[in-house]
């Protein structure tokens, strides 16, 4: 019998995802080689290390109190952007989110998309909700682009095609674009530009994220690379942002340490090529620009980890990257393994709150929490200690109160909070302790040679022949 | 001293993060010893080793011989009252004045760092979570940073890597100390290895709950260790310990690692190659 595990690409199944990726050697080196230079990339940015903690502390604070008055930032958002012409729409699901901007599409009659980098657009799967309906989207940012001839989904969030080498780019142009076979990678991205050019000026609507929502005045930040946000978002005649809520900064002066801290961290540069600031639609007096910008805010879960004084700092992230870039599980089996949107350290606390912890229950588990994420994370998230958090959560009676996560008791079991209780029960009692590791040593020719996962790569580890209590009471006496 | 943020991914940060920086106190005439649960059971010797270290530097060791287990497997795995029950009676047994020695970066971290975010709600604990958090030391940051120890090598010339435990690096800081500590010693010339700061796959239960990730990292980790050219391994923690020298024996290997305390014991006392193993 079929269950949702054997579905590939799913986070129920990504033990079995992980397991595939782990033996995929193409896959092992492309991503060791790519993590390998964004860390180099990032750590040539920061050469003073207590500049970068002062910095970071700060982009905390400064995202600590953009979420401490959260409700109040978003209204004066929407109040602000209305003021400029802007049309806001606000979705607590994708469903409604992508029945927005469906709607938008019907009010313009479009029929073709042209769009900028959105990882919430991929929280909507709105390319396949739009194509359904008849509706062309066309990805313009290369790695985007690239993935979307692929029919994948994005490895990362910065970079979505980073699990490829030139190689295999090659053989996709030249087998999807009938292209000549040419691995040379300026040439690859002159194909690319090429076949996106004459899009944005065919598209009816342009699709973009947002980097940071500036409450004070109603201004969208986007930083990019490669000009096709700029475009998108500026040459066909209706411009659609979309956004999750947590994006919503208080004023201009806080835009300035977080952009730096997202550039740097991110790619390794002190500024994108382009950033682009978008405050309305076209006025009477103006040549360019669309006639129409709508931004749709979007929850879809976000609530859930805002109402937790803990969970809610899961919501400082800005999206760079660094903490999959640094992470040596996310180096080991890539971002599709994961099966979310949200690869990588960050993919693994914020999901939970989107899609529920029971679906996503393998994943706050897949961690060493050897803390190298948290070590780099601009805006001091503590990831190991959520991850713990959202352990418990998992662990805890599905019937508890008060009931924080949806999803909670997934993991939940008798077995294995009997064994704890036992445990708990050992390491209370000194007498129960040193008789249980006394017999345990006495009787380590007993102990099999082979203990389930853990011997398949490593042999068993073998119990001393006394135990530390018994050499140091012999040593110093009874204590 | 080096660059503090070298050019290449698989060197190793040297300045510490500025939260890390701690008063030390003048050497005090006894220590309490906490073993932890692991070398308890698997590496004894590195725990008596760590005895002598600090009976050879003039202070009296004791070590409660109601002591088991800082928490931390229930903690990582969520069963936070299990592990406040385990943590409140180390807490117990280790109250007065003297400095907690702990031969291991990754419970000394449980005693200073995650002790607070366990008794959170109960202040009167929370004052003894302080007090225990402040005398605690990793071994190798008390022996250089307390004690002062002058060591003197006593062996043959050898090349060594350093393995440091993740919380020994991100939550105590104290891979300088290890580092130090084995720059004393004239004949030890201590190699770097492919990188160095990447976790050997460990994790307590997420070495079992995800085999086949965790194998991945300690293969890639004892690689590189044994692709540094040393011809020992030593490491503060033998948590790592276990998961690396268990791979190295899979792997039909003969390299092990020690416990930081054996090698320098065996490295400088008297009795060269003595030290209870």
């Amino acid at each position: 019998m079929s269950t949702l595990a054997d579905v590939p690409g799913v986070p129920i199944a990504f033990k079995r995802n992980a397991r595939e990726a782990l033996d995929d050697r193409q896959l092992r080196r492309n991503f060791r080689g790519a993590m390998d230079f964004l860390m180099d990339k990032r750590r040539s940015q920061f050469p003073d290390g207590d500049e970068l903690e002062r910095l970071r502390a700060f982009g905390n604070r400064v995202r600590a109190r953009a979420l401490s008055k959260l409700p109040e930032l978003l209204e004066r958002l929407d109040a602000n952007l209305t003021r400029n012409g802007v049309k806001v729409h606000w979705a607590e699901t994708v469903e409604e989110a992508n029945a927005i901007v469906h709607r938008i599409v019907e009010q313009h009659a479009a029929k073709k998309i042209i769009k900028g980098k959105s990882m919430v657009s991929e929280e909507m799967e709105m390319n396949h909700y739009l194509g359904e309906r008849g509706i062309d989207c066309l990805e313009s940012d290369m790695g985007e682009f690239i993935v979307q001839l692929r029919e994948e989904k994005p490895a990362h969030i910065i970079m979505p095609a980073i699990h490829l080498n030139a190689g295999q780019v090659a053989k996709l142009f030249h087998d999807k674009l009938e292209v000549d076979y040419t691995e040379d990678v300026d040439r690859l991205i002159q194909i690319g530009r090429e076949t996106l050019r004459r899009n944005f000026f065919e598209a009816d609507i342009g699709v973009s994220g947002v980097n940071f929502a500036i409450a004070e005045t109603g201004t969208l930040l986007l930083v990019e690379n490669e000009g096709n946000g700029r475009l998108s978002t500026t040459v066909p005649p209706v411009h659609i942002a979309v956004t999750g809520i947590e994006k919503v900064v208080e004023n201009l002066r806080d835009v300035i340490p977080l952009l730096s801290l997202l550039t740097r961290s991110a790619t390794g540069q002190a500024i994108t090529t382009y950033v682009n600031m978008i405050s309305g639609p076209r006025k009477a007096d103006e040549l360019d620009g669309p006639r129409e910008v709508h931004l749709v805010l979007l929850d879809n879960g976000r609530t859930q980890a805002f109402a937790d004084g803990e969970l809610r700092q899961t919501l400082n992230c800005i999206r760079c990257g660094a903490c999959m870039n640094h992470c040596p599980v996310y180096t080991r089996i890539g971002g599709h393994a994961y099966g979310t949107v949200y690869p990588g350290p960050i993919g693994k606390i914020i999901t939970p709150h989107m899609l529920g912890l029971d679906v996503t229950r393998d994943l706050p588990t897949a961690s060493s929490m050897c803390g190298a994420c948290s070590e780099v994370c601009p805006v001091k998230i503590p990831i190991p200690a959520l991850l713990r958090r959202l352990r418990e959560e998992a662990v805890r009676a599905p019937e508890a109160e008060p009931h924080h996560v949806r999803g909670q008791g997934t993991k939940y079991s008798k077995k294995e909070t009997m064994v704890w209780k036992a445990w708990r029960s050992l390491n209370t009692s000194p007498v129960l302790y040193r008789a249980a590791m006394y017999a345990g040593t006495r009787l380590r020719g007993l102990m099999p040679s082979t203990i389930g996962p853990w011997t398949a790569h490593r042999s068993a580890p073998r119990l001393a022949a006394r135990t530390l209590h018994e050499l140091a009471r012999e040593h110093l006496g009874d204590q | 001293m080096s660059h503090p943020f070298p050019a290449t991914a698989n060197a190793t940060r040297v300045a510490p993060p500025l939260e890390a920086a701690r008063a030390y106190p003048v050497k005090p005439s006894d220590v309490f010893l906490f073993g932890t649960c692991v070398i308890d059971v698997f590496f004894p010797g590195a725990g008596m080793d760590a005895i002598r270290l600090l009976e050879r530097e003039g202070i009296t060791v004791h070590f409660p011989q109601a002591q088991s287990c800082c928490g931390q497997p229930a903690y990582t795995s969520g069963y936070t009252d299990e592990a406040r029950a385990v943590a409140r009676a180390q807490i117990a047994l280790f109250a007065g004045e003297w400095p907690v020695v702990v031969p291991s970066g990754s419970c000394a971290g449980m005693f200073r760092h995650h002790y607070f975010e366990l008794f959170k709600d109960e202040p009167q604990t929370l004052k003894q979570v302080e007090s225990l958090a402040e005398r605690t030391f990793e071994l190798a940051e008390f022996l250089l940073e307390v004690c002062r120890v002058r060591l003197e090598h006593t062996g043959s010339p050898v090349r060594v890597a350093l393995h440091t435990s993740c919380s020994a690096r991100r939550e105590m800081n104290t891979h300088v100390h290890g580092r130090a500590l084995l720059k004393q010693l004239a004949g030890v010339e201590r190699v770097d290895h492919d990188h160095e700061s990447e976790c050997c796959g460990f994790g307590g239960a997420f070495s079992v709950r995800m085999p086949d990730i965790s194998g991945a990292m300690v293969k890639d980790k004892t690689a590189a260790l044994k692709g540094s050219g040393a011809a020992e391994v030593v490491s503060a923690d033998c948590g790592c310990l276990l998961n690396i020298n268990g791979c190295f024996e899979k792997q039909g290997d003969t390299l092990r690692g020690e416990h930081l305390a054996s090698f320098l014991l065996r490295r400088t006392s008297p009795a060269a190659e003595g030290g209870a193993r």
